[in-house]
């Protein structure tokens, strides 16, 4: 392995990889019931069932775990939000809706090991004390959906789902729920409002989904990769997981390498590895080329560039690049990448997924498909630019959801790094850049002849 | 805006849904607390037997929950799955986002929507093929990505696309890279509405790319910590580290 990059070295330990979701990934038939109890699967559904709910979730919130699907928030704390004693039911629902551009890691994870979500879905259904629980995923992974369909049915047959689980008294029903395509539906209302069976709209908080969510009864709205962590927590211990990752970003995480990269792919490590050290595992940035911008955490999270490789991708350290971890969907980008081109793109799928419920957000982004694609051409002016800026003022934070502000993400990074590039687009009379130098199959083809030669 | 909306239901001719599918949609309403939230997989189990949401689809659907023709048509307007005419039997996606664009997604859709003669959303003539610009599939590592009837075909060319669409054309098995043979559009929507196919077990359980880091980490000799928490129900290993 080469060493990580200078910068972080001097400062602590080589980072390595701490596979722990990952870990049955490699193993033939993994998704089953068979292998997964063989690697000791469901041994943390029997500890958790001999202990009270309420250590369940003092353990998840001892642990500082957060949430996984972006937002970060302290998952225990937001489990402790559920009322007590009230007469409705309680719901856990599983945003497995994955489709933040460039995040890869719940659907590999689903496909590979749907039973170590199983199980975590059982624990941290029975520390809330719901009855019911559902995973809504996307509609468009059809192979996951049979693979999650299947692992419920087997963990049924178990009795590890079902009436008086393994002779606890404790019930539970599990339903697999497929979506039909919409973005908006990751938005944790919006979802709740699709599981309705209705259009996918965001609601206005508060009244928050842990008080009124679901048919209007309390309910826990928790990502995939955060509800197959509980597992390892509750068999672990917190120390265990507060022993990886740092003091307010504890644990590890799948970091997904995607684009002008040697090896792409899921990489799972502490919070806090840098893109660099990632970087140097996955074999640098495609030969030939530098690393030009990259998202830490998908489209929504304004884009960095080479001079923040060495930052800590940890939510604090994110936050302090004026950017955010967000679902660590490291999209990456070389030097023959016209960032004019990626914004554009970004910004017309906002435009098309924009749910029509908030006009900023509904006619912001169809504005600024016009301005952006205008710029592109050659045919903008500088004053579009600030255009952009303003417009972009009058999305963000005017809108129910966080759609809007993920959607201007990367208008205002672009423009506040590259502004030069935007520019060079009118100057030159058209782009600058040949969209056949990014593409990865010519190169690729030349880089197989290297290697098996 | 949408035709299936008030009274042109009637101009339906030979549906095919008869008591049985009205019995399939009673048993999507079964697994849920409210009937209503049946509603996304009955029209996609409307879709397996239809191929696309028909007025007939739309009225089965509303009668059964209880809801109006345009409560139902406003649901399944909203979602992009849901189609309002006739897909392919192989319905590829061409994933046009940022990132599978620039990594050669937009010469991918140029190649397959000038082969083919279709645009965005239209079918082949014979009624083998239609082609849609995806949004991401969460495949990003295997990019350039295509999908096929919401299987995954990774690490496409511009060549291996046509080629991809010329046996389906013709007929002969393909199987997605990370999954079974290839089904048609009304078999996967069948699963997706619920109802299993049985075929779970086939394709690998992780690609390539999805596998990079644990194989780096089993190389490198690089593990999780030991869990050191004292077992309460009789665990005598670590559950959540090392497979092997």
């Amino acid at each position: 392995m080469s060493t990580p990059s200078e910068a972080s070295a001097e400062q602590r330990a080589p980072v390595t990889l701490t596979p722990v979701l990952t870990a049955r990934w490699g193993e033939k038939d993994s998704f089953t019931r068979r292998v997964y109890e063989r690697n000791g699967g469901y041994k943390a559904l029997r500890q958790a069932l001999q202990r009270t709910p309420e250590s369940i979730v003092e353990a998840v919130k001892d642990s500082g775990l957060r949430g996984r699907g972006g937002a970060g928030f302290p998952t225990g704390m937001k489990w402790s939000f559920v009322p007590k004693d009230i007469p409705k039911p309680t719901y856990l629902v599983v945003n497995a809706d994955e489709s933040e551009p460039g995040t890869c890691k719940d659907i590999p994870l689903m496909m590979a090991d749907p039973h170590v979500l199983v199980e975590g879905v059982i624990i941290s259904a029975y520390a809330i004390g719901a009855h019911t629980a559902f995973i809504y995923v996307r509609g468009e992974v059809l192979h996951v959906i049979r693979r999650l369909q299947a692992a419920v049915a087997e963990a049924y047959e178990a009795g590890y789902l079902g009436t008086n689980i393994l002779g606890s008294g404790y019930d539970l029903e599990l339903v697999v729920h497929a979506g039909a395509g919409a973005y908006i539906c990751g938005e944790e209302t919006a979802l709740l409002d699709s599981l309705e069976g209705r259009r996918g709209q965001p609601r206005l908080k508060p009244p928050f989904p842990a008080v009124a969510g679901l048919y209007a009864s309390p309910t826990v709205i928790n990502n995939v990769e955060t509800i197959a962590s509980v597992p390892s927590i509750v068999s672990n211990g917190s120390g265990w997981f507060r022993s990886m990752g740092s003091e307010k970003s504890p644990g590890f995480g799948i970091f997904s390498l995607s684009g002008h990269v040697t090896n792409p792919g899921q990489y799972e490590a502490p919070l806090g590895i840098t893109l660099n050290e990632l970087l140097d595992m996955a074999g640098g940035i495609r030969a030939g080329h530098r690393l030009k911008f990259w998202t830490p955490g998908g489209s929504s999270t304004p884009m960095l560039t080479e001079e923040h490789a060495d930052l800590p991708l940890d939510f604090e350290s994110m936050a302090g690049a004026g950017t955010m971890l967000g679902t660590r969907a490291l999209q990456i980008f070389d030097d023959t990448t016209c960032v004019v081109r990626a914004t554009l793109r970004w910004v017309e799928f906002y435009k098309h997924e924009s749910c029509g419920k908030c006009t900023p957000c509904r006619e912001g982004f169809w504005w600024q498909v016009q301005i952006l694609d205008r710029l592109e051409k050659g045919q903008g002016t500088e004053a579009d630019l600030d255009k952009l800026l303003d417009l972009s003022d009058n999305i963000g934070g005017r809108s129910f959801c966080a759609l809007a502000d993920g959607g201007i993400a990367p208008v205002t990074s672009s423009i506040q790094h590259f502004r030069d590039e935007y520019i060079a687009h009118f100057e030159h009379g058209g782009c600058p850049f040949d969209p056949a130098a990014s593409a990865l199959f010519t190169v690729e083809r030349k880089e197989e002849a290297g290697v098996n030669a | 805006m949408s035709e299936t909306n008030g009274g042109q239901v009637s101009e339906e001719s030979g549906t095919a849904l008869d008591a049985k599918v009205r019995a399939e949609m009673e048993q999507i309403v079964a697994r849920y607390p409210e009937s209503r939230s049946a509603l996304l997989p009955m029209l996609h189990l409307v879709q397996s037997y239809e191929g696309y949401v028909t007025p007939a689809g739309i009225e089965m659907c509303a009668d059964v929950l209880g809801l109006t023709e345009a409560e139902v048509a406003a649901v399944a307007t909203f979602y992009t799955m849901y189609k309002r005419r006739p897909v392919g039997d192989y319905h590829v996606g061409v994933c046009t986002n940022t990132l599978c664009a620039i990594m050669g997604g937009d010469a991918i859709w140029s190649e397959l929507s000038e082969h083919l003669g279709v645009g965005h959303d239209e079918a082949t003539e014979d009624g083998k093929i239609s082609l849609e610009r995806v949004e991401c599939n969460a495949a990003c590592d295997y990019a350039p990505v295509v999908t096929v009837n919401w299987e995954f075909v990774d690490n496409q060319t511009p060549e291996s696309a046509r080629e991809l669409v010329d046996k389906l054309r013709a007929g002969e098995d393909v199987s997605s890279t990370r999954g079974p043979k290839l089904c048609t559009w009304k078999q996967a929507e069948r699963v997706i509405a619920g109802f299993s196919d049985g075929l779970a077990g086939q394709g690998a359980q992780a690609g390539p790319a999805s596998l990079a880091g644990l194989r780096l980490a089993e190389q490198e000799g690089w593990t999780a910590p030991e869990g050191g928490q004292p077992a309460l129900g009789g665990a005598d290993e670590g559950t959540g580290g090392e497979s092997k």
